[in-house]
């Protein structure tokens, strides 16, 4: 039997939460299709927890491409259909391959496996988007080495924390309706064993009925703890969490059941969400706004 | 004796040549293995500079792999491996931020010689620590009496003072009084008070003077 998960027209952190909610349910060895085709948009996200969900099977699944050819060439550029067609079988027409770069995408999706693939990324992202994070962003040089450094240490996490490979993407847009101004967006998600089992690996799980993966979230993200004996640990994700207030953005962590976010003043979204669908591994977000004039 | 110590040179023989950035922890692990080899060889009391100059980005895990434990082994405990001072050059701004958060979770601190030849500290220190600190900065070199008498504390106060610092090995100690610890790069003469033979030796990304 083969279920058909339909994924919605705009794909990104909150509306993934469909493919989790359809997923959840079916067993790791039943035939899935995605179905993009109506989708238009993806954010780095959307792209790189697709690639994640095709991870979490045992059967094969099939990726029905968008049939927007804006969406399908665009997502070519971010080279997500490079990985994309190691893990599923595709429907429809790939794009051809066009030559030149697209200027938002700041890191193509990039598969996060070991330590030099973080090298890797910072030298691409030192190379070849300096000039977009400083003209679209406005952030001075020596914030694009912050921003750097907090991309290194998200991307750490997965090597460090979930047992499996990963993905990252970033990219840059205008969020016209939402803020009215430039966004770089970070994402790096991760089918591995998420931040409870982490924990768990070296402390068992708590001795409470509260124990679950937004409890596991927040001793992580807002407490600093981990699953290491080593006192230098959890310095990364401290450091990301003091460059996104310092910098107005947010950071939310999706693992498991749960959702946590640390949230600048311009979001709505809430600080911990939790009974979520369950999906394994860290999906990872960092959203930093373009620097207005008066800040 | 003194050693200079270009920590970008030491990443692209320990790691990998073609990278110029201090990121992960497998990373600053090999790094500091490298700068430790060089410490075994340069005798047991030296001053070891380490410029980060040529160093691109140094992320929060790998300032806590190399600076932390680095200093970790020298300092704040009752038998280091050996009596080695250092001071750390060429940082910049992002660098600063890296290891100021590893120094204060570790409640270490360390000196860090500007491109204008000042050095400053940074890191966890108190107050009292770091008036100390810059006083001898001040007076060049003291015993804990002239100490006493310059700051208008009680000796033995300012023999504590001082002491804590060496062991912290934020200041020298020899036999000619307690000297502040400053480093003998671009163009700036050591302070004289460790033995310096003259001789400079080899090695990439490494030179002793």
């Amino acid at each position: 039997m083969t279920t058909i998960i339909s994924a919605p027209s705009s794909l990104d952190d909150h509306t993934f939460e469909q493919i989790f909610d359809q997923l959840a349910p079916l067993p790791p060895d039943e035939k899935i299709v995605i179905d993009c085709r109506r989708t238009r948009w993806a954010s780095p996200y959307g792209l790189t927890a697709l690639l994640t969900v095709a991870q979490t099977r045992l059967e094969r699944p099939t990726l029905a491409i968008p049939e927007l050819e804006d969406t399908a060439s665009y997502w070519n550029r971010a080279s997500f259909f490079k990985h994309a067609e190691g893990l599923y079988d595709i429907s429809g027409k790939l794009p051809r391959s066009r030559s030149g770069s697209e200027s938002s995408v700041l890191l193509e999706v990039t598969p996060i496996a070991q330590t030099q693939d973080i090298h890797t990324v910072v030298t691409n992202i030192q190379t070849r988007s300096q000039a977009i994070l400083q003209e679209k962003l406005h952030l001075e040089s020596k914030v694009t080495m912050r921003f750097t450094m907090a991309l290194s240490e998200v991307c750490q996490n997965v090597i460090e924390h979930a047992g499996t490979g990963g993905w990252v993407a970033v990219q840059a847009y205008k969020w016209q309706q939402r803020l009215g101004r430039w966004v770089v967006v970070i994402a790096v998600c991760d089918a591995g064993m998420g931040f409870r089992k982490s924990l768990e690996s070296s402390q068992g799980p708590r001795p409470t009925d509260r124990w679950d993966d937004g409890m596991a979230l927040e001793e992580t993200v807002m407490r600093g703890v981990t699953r290491f004996r080593d006192p230098g640990r959890g310095q990364g994700l401290a450091g990301v969490k003091k460059f996104i207030g310092q910098w107005d953005g947010k950071l939310s962590i999706r693992s498991g059941t749960a959702r946590i976010a640390v949230l600048p003043q311009w979001d709505e979204d809430v600080a911990l969400k939790k009974d979520l669908a369950y999906f394994p591994g860290a999906q990872v977000q960092l959203t930093i706004p373009e620097r207005l004039a008066d800040q | 004796m003194i050693s200079h110590i270009d920590v970008s040179s030491v990443l692209k023989r320990s790691v990998c040549d073609l990278y110029s950035n201090l990121v992960t922890r497998p990373t600053g692990a090999a790094v500091r293995i490298g700068i430790e080899h060089h410490l075994d060889e340069i005798g047991d009391k030296s001053l070891a500079v380490l410029d980060f100059s040529h160093v691109g980005l140094l992320d929060f895990s790998c300032a806590d792999e190399i600076v932390a434990k680095l200093l970790m082994q020298y300092v704040s405990i009752d038998i280091p491996r050996r009596e080695v001072y250092f001071v750390f050059y060429g940082m910049s701004e992002s660098h600063m931020d890296a290891i100021e958060a590893v120094l204060e979770r570790h409640s270490l601190a360390l000196v860090t010689q500007l491109a204008d030849g000042d050095a400053k500290l940074m890191g966890h220190i108190d107050g009292e620590q770091r008036r100390a600190w810059e006083k001898v900065c001040e007076m060049g070199s003291a015993m804990p009496a002239d100490f006493a008498v310059a700051t208008g504390i009680p000796k033995e106060t300012a023999e504590r003072l001082l002491e804590t610092l060496w062991r912290r090995r934020l200041i020298i100690r020899q036999e000619s009084g307690y000297s502040p610890v400053r480093g003998a790069t671009a163009g700036l003469s050591p302070n004289g008070l460790l033995s310096d033979d003259g001789s400079t030796s080899g090695g990439s990304g490494v030179q002793v003077s």
